[in-house]
C-alpha cells in the first residue's frame, strides 16, 4: 500500500517543513489537528487502525483535521524519523503535547481522551 | 527452536565446530574459543555501569575496523548523540564510522507517558527500523541496548514476550551476530527474564567493591555448542575500551629455556653457576627494609637493556623519576634505556585499583610493551589491596603467564624483620624459580649486607654468604670470608682482615729468611765443596806426577835389562824376556 492520500479539507501537501510549522501553527489556533498513522502494509491490525481512526476523525474532528497514512513497510525511513515502535502508531503531532497511540485503535475511549476530546464533547 | 537446530546440527556431523564472530576484545576471544556465536544472539547481562553498553559497541566498532563487518547499534536507553559523544573519550570516532556507513546508530525513544495503547498491537516499527539500518549498510553484527526498556515504555506483557521471541527468531534468519544486553535482575539474571529467548550465549558482568576497591569481572554463562573458560575473569575499561585477562586458562606447560642471562651483577652471575639467570625464569629477592632490592632490580634491568632487550619496570612503591635518581647514586643511568624506549616504567599505588584489576593492567602492559624482562618492585605491598591468598593466585597467574610468554621476571618482596627470614609475606617462594636472598647481619655495632642464593632450579650454584657493599659503581660483592666464629662483615672484617694480612706478612717473612738461610748454606756448601776439589786436584796431579816418574824409571830399567840381555846373548833370557814383555804390556 502506497503513503496514504490525505483526508485533508484545507491545503495541499506540504513542500518544506518550516512551511509545514507555519501553517500548522495558523492551524492550530482554530484547534486543528495533525495526525499520522503509520500501519505496516494491509494487516488485519493496519486495517482495523485505518478504519477506526477515519471514523473517529469523521466523528470527532469534521473539518478540523489533517491525516497522513503512512506504510512503513513501503518508506522504512519514516519509522526512524517518527520514533516508531510498535505497529499500527497513530501519532498526534499537532496540537501539543505529541501524544502516540498503539494498538488497533479499538479503544476509541482512550484515544478521545489522548486526544482531549473527551471534555469537549 | 535454537535447542533443535543445535542438536540436529551436532547430531549430523559432531566435527563440524559452530562458527565464530571475533569480537577482536582484548582476552574475550580467548575465554569464548575464538568469539560469539556467529549469527546468533548473544545475552550480555549485568548491573548497572558493569559495561555492557561499552561490550556492545566495542564489538560493533572493531567489527566493522578489523574485521570488516558492519554493525547496527539500536539503543534504548542512550541517545546517538550521546553515544558518541561517551565513546569520543575511548577513542572511537563513531561519526566517522556512520558516514562511512560501517555503523548505523539508532535510538529507539519510548516514552510511556506519550504512549496510549488501544488494542492489539505489535513491535513492526522495532523491525522495520532493524531491517532498514541492517539492509542498508550490510550489517553483520548488531546490538540491542537495552531491549528491556520496551518492558517498562509498553504495558501488554504478553505481545512484548511474542514480539521478543519473534525479534530474535528474526535476527537469527537474518544471519546477524548480535548483542543484546539486559539489566540484571533480583533473583534472575535479567530483570525480564531475556534468557529465556536468548539460549545461545550468555555473559554476565559484574561490578563489584571490596574493601573499597573495585573490580569488574566477567563470566561466561553459558555458550552452547562450544567449550569456554567458566571462570570469573577480571577486566578492565581503560581509555582503550574493554581488556579481559584470560590467565586463569594458562596451564603448566610453558617451554623451558636453557638461555641463561646475567643479572647484571658479574660475582652474583658467578655464583649462580657462573652465567646468571635462566632466560624465562622466575626470580624472587627477599629482604629487609633498605637492603638493595629494588637496586638488584636496576642491575637486572640495567643488563638487559645494555642487551639491548626491552624492560618493564612495575613500581609500586615509587616515582619514575623518583627510582632514576635513586639509581644513579649506584652508578646505573636507567633514563638512556628510558629514551631509547628499552625501560619502561609503570607505577601505580596498590589500593588504586583491585588486584585483578592490577593484574589485568600488568597483563595490557606486558602484552603493549612485549618486553622481555619484567621487574614487580615490591609484590609484598599488593597485600594491601587484597589478602594474601588472592594476592598469591593473581601472582601465580601472573607468573604463569610471563613464563608461557618466556619473560623473566623479577618479583622483590619486602619482608619484615619480626618474622622468619626465609618466609615471604604472599608465601609465594613455591612459584619462583631462583630465590635470592639480602639479609642483614648486625652485630659489633653496625648493620651489613649479606647476600646469598637459597635456591636456584636447575643450576648449580654457590653456598656461601656473600657480604656486598652499595657502592657509587653499582653492587659489589665481597670475596667469601668465613671467620671462626662465621661469618664476619663490616669493621669485624675489616678487623680480620688486617690481622690476617699482618699474619700473613710474618709467615711471608718468615719464609724468606728460611729461604735465605738455605741459600747460605748452600753457598758454604758449595765453597767446602770447592776447596775439597782443589784439594784433590792438587793431590792428583802430584800423584799423576809421581806415576809417571815411576813409569819411566821402570822403562828405563826395562830397557837396560834388555840391552843387558842382548849384549850377553843368553838364550834362558828368552823366556824371561817374554815374560817381561807380558808384563810390561
Amino acid at each position: 500500500m502506497k503513503k496514504h492520500n490525505k483526508k485533508d479539507d484545507s491545503s495541499a501537501p506540504f513542500k518544506d517543513s518550516a512551511q509545514e510549522f507555519d501553517l500548522a501553527m495558523e492551524q492550530n489556533a482554530q484547534g486543528h489537528y495533525v495526525l499520522r498513522l503509520f500501519i505496516t502494509g494491509m494487516t488485519p491490525n493496519s486495517r482495523k487502525a485505518i478504519e477506526n481512526v477515519k471514523r473517529i476523525c469523521e466523528e470527532h474532528l469534521q473539518g478540523s483535521y489533517e491525516l497522513e497514512i503512512v506504510d512503513i513497510y513501503q518508506q522504512p525511513i519514516f519509522a526512524k524519523e517518527g520514533q516508531i515502535v510498535a505497529a499500527p502508531t497513530l501519532v498526534k503531532e499537532l496540537p501539543p503535547p505529541l501524544r502516540k497511540f498503539i494498538g488497533d485503535m479499538s479503544q476509541t475511549e482512550r484515544i478521545l481522551l489522548g486526544l482531549d476530546l473527551r471534555t469537549k464533547k | 527452536m535454537a535447542k533443535k537446530a543445535g542438536a540436529s546440527g551436532e547430531a549430523k556431523t559432531t566435527l563440524e565446530v559452530i562458527p565464530k564472530a571475533p569480537t577482536g576484545i582484548k582476552g574475550l576471544d580467548d575465554i569464548t574459543g575464538g568469539g560469539l556465536p556467529k549469527g546468533r544472539p548473544t545475552l550480555v547481562c549485568g548491573g548497572t555501569g558493569c559495561g555492557k553498553t561499552l561490550l556492545g559497541m566495542e564489538f560493533l566498532v572493531r567489527g566493522a575496523t578489523q574485521f570488516k563487518e558492519p554493525g547496527v547499534f539500536m539503543s534504548f536507553e542512550e541517545k546517538s548523540e550521546e553515544l558518541i559523544t561517551n565513546f569520543a573519550s575511548l577513542g572511537f570516532d563513531l561519526n566517522e564510522l556512520v558516514a562511512q556507513k560501517r555503523l548505523a546508530l539508532d535510538y529507539v525513544h519510548i516514552e510511556k507517558s506519550e504512549i496510549e495503547e488501544t488494542g492489539e498491537y505489535d513491535l513492526e516499527g522495532i523491525f522495520i527500523r532493524l531491517g532498514h539500518a541492517i539492509d542498508v549498510i550490510g550489517a553483520k553484527r548488531v546490538v540491542l541496548d537495552t531491549i528491556e526498556a520496551l518492558f517498562s515504555g509498553l504495558s501488554n506483557e504478553n505481545i512484548l514476550r511474542s514480539e521478543l521471541r519473534r525479534l530474535f527468531r528474526y535476527l537469527k534468519d537474518k544471519g546477524v551476530t548480535a548483542i543484546v544486553t539486559g539489566e540484571q535482575g533480583e533473583r534472575t539474571l535479567t530483570r525480564y527474564g531475556l534468557e529465556e529467548y536468548v539460549a545461545d550465549c550468555v555473559i554476565f558482568l559484574n561490578h563489584s567493591v571490596t574493601a573499597q576497591i573495585a573490580t569488574r569481572r566477567m563470566r561466561i554463562i553459558k555458550y552452547r555448542g562450544s567449550s569456554h573458560g567458566t571462570n570469573e575473569y577480571p577486566f578492565i575499561i581503560d581509555e582503550h575500551g574493554f581488556s579481559v585477562m584470560p590467565i586463569s586458562s594458562i596451564g603448566l606447560a610453558h617451554p623451558a629455556s636453557t638461555e641463561r642471562i646475567s643479572s647484571g651483577v658479574e660475582r652474583l652471575d658467578s655464583m649462580l653457576g657462573g652465567k646468571g639467570y635462566y632466560r624465562g625464569s622466575s626470580i624472587l629477592v627477599t629482604g629487609t627494609a633498605g637492603i638493595g632490592k629494588s637496586s638488584l632490580a636496576a642491575h637486572f634491568v640495567n643488563a638487559g637493556c645494555k642487551r639491548g632487550e626491552r624492560c618493564l619496570y612495575f613500581a609500586f612503591e615509587e616515582s619514575q623519576n623518583q627510582i632514576i635518581r635513586n639509581m644513579r647514586s649506584i652508578g646505573l643511568d636507567l633514563d638512556r634505556w628510558v629514551k631509547k624506549g628499552l625501560l619502561k616504567f609503570h607505577n601505580a599505588r596498590p589500593t588504586l585499583y583491585g588486584l585483578e584489576m592490577h593484574l589485568v593492567a600488568m597483563h595490557k602492559a606486558i602484552e603493549e610493551f612485549e618486553p622481555s624482562i619484567v621487574v614487580a618492585d615490591p609484590i609484598s605491598n599488593l597485600v594491601a589491596a587484597a589478602s594474601e591468598a588472592d594476592v598469591k593466585s593473581m601472582l601465580s597467574r601472573l607468573i604463569d603467564y610471563l613464563k608461557m610468554k618466556q619473560i623473566t621476571a623479577l618479583c622483590t618482596d619486602l619482608t619484615t624483620t619480626a618474622s622468619s627470614i626465609e618466609r615471604t609475606e604472599i608465601g609465594i617462594s613455591s612459584l619462583m624459580d631462583t630465590w635470592v636472598l639480602l639479609q642483614v647481619m648486625e652485630g659489633n655495632g653496625e648493620r651489613n649486607r649479606g647476600l646469598y642464593i637459597l635456591k636456584s632450579r636447575g643450576m648449580a650454584h654457590s653456598n656461601q654468604v656473600r657480604e656486598y657493599h652499595l657502592t657509587s659503581q653499582g653492587l659489589q660483592l665481597r670475596d667469601v670470608y668465613i671467620g671462626p666464629g662465621g661469618v664476619l662483615t663490616g669493621s669485624a672484617r675489616t678487623a680480620q682482615e688486617a690481622h690476617d694480612r699482618a699474619e700473613s706478612l710474618e709467615h711471608q717473612q718468615e719464609i724468606e729468611r728460611k729461604r735465605r738461610e738455605v741459600a747460605r748454606k748452600k753457598a758454604v756448601l758449595e765453597a767446602e765443596v770447592a776447596a775439597l776439589t782443589a784439594g784433590y786436584e792438587a793431590e792428583k796431579d802430584a800423584l799423576e806426577a809421581a806415576i809417571a816418574t815411576e813409569r819411566q824409571r821402570e822403562q828405563a830399567r826395562v830397557e837396560a835389562t834388555h840391552t843387558l840381555g842382548k849384549g850377553r846373548q843368553e838364550d834362558v833370557s828368552k823366556k824371561s824376556d817374554a815374560n817381561d814383555r807380558g808384563g810390561r804390556k
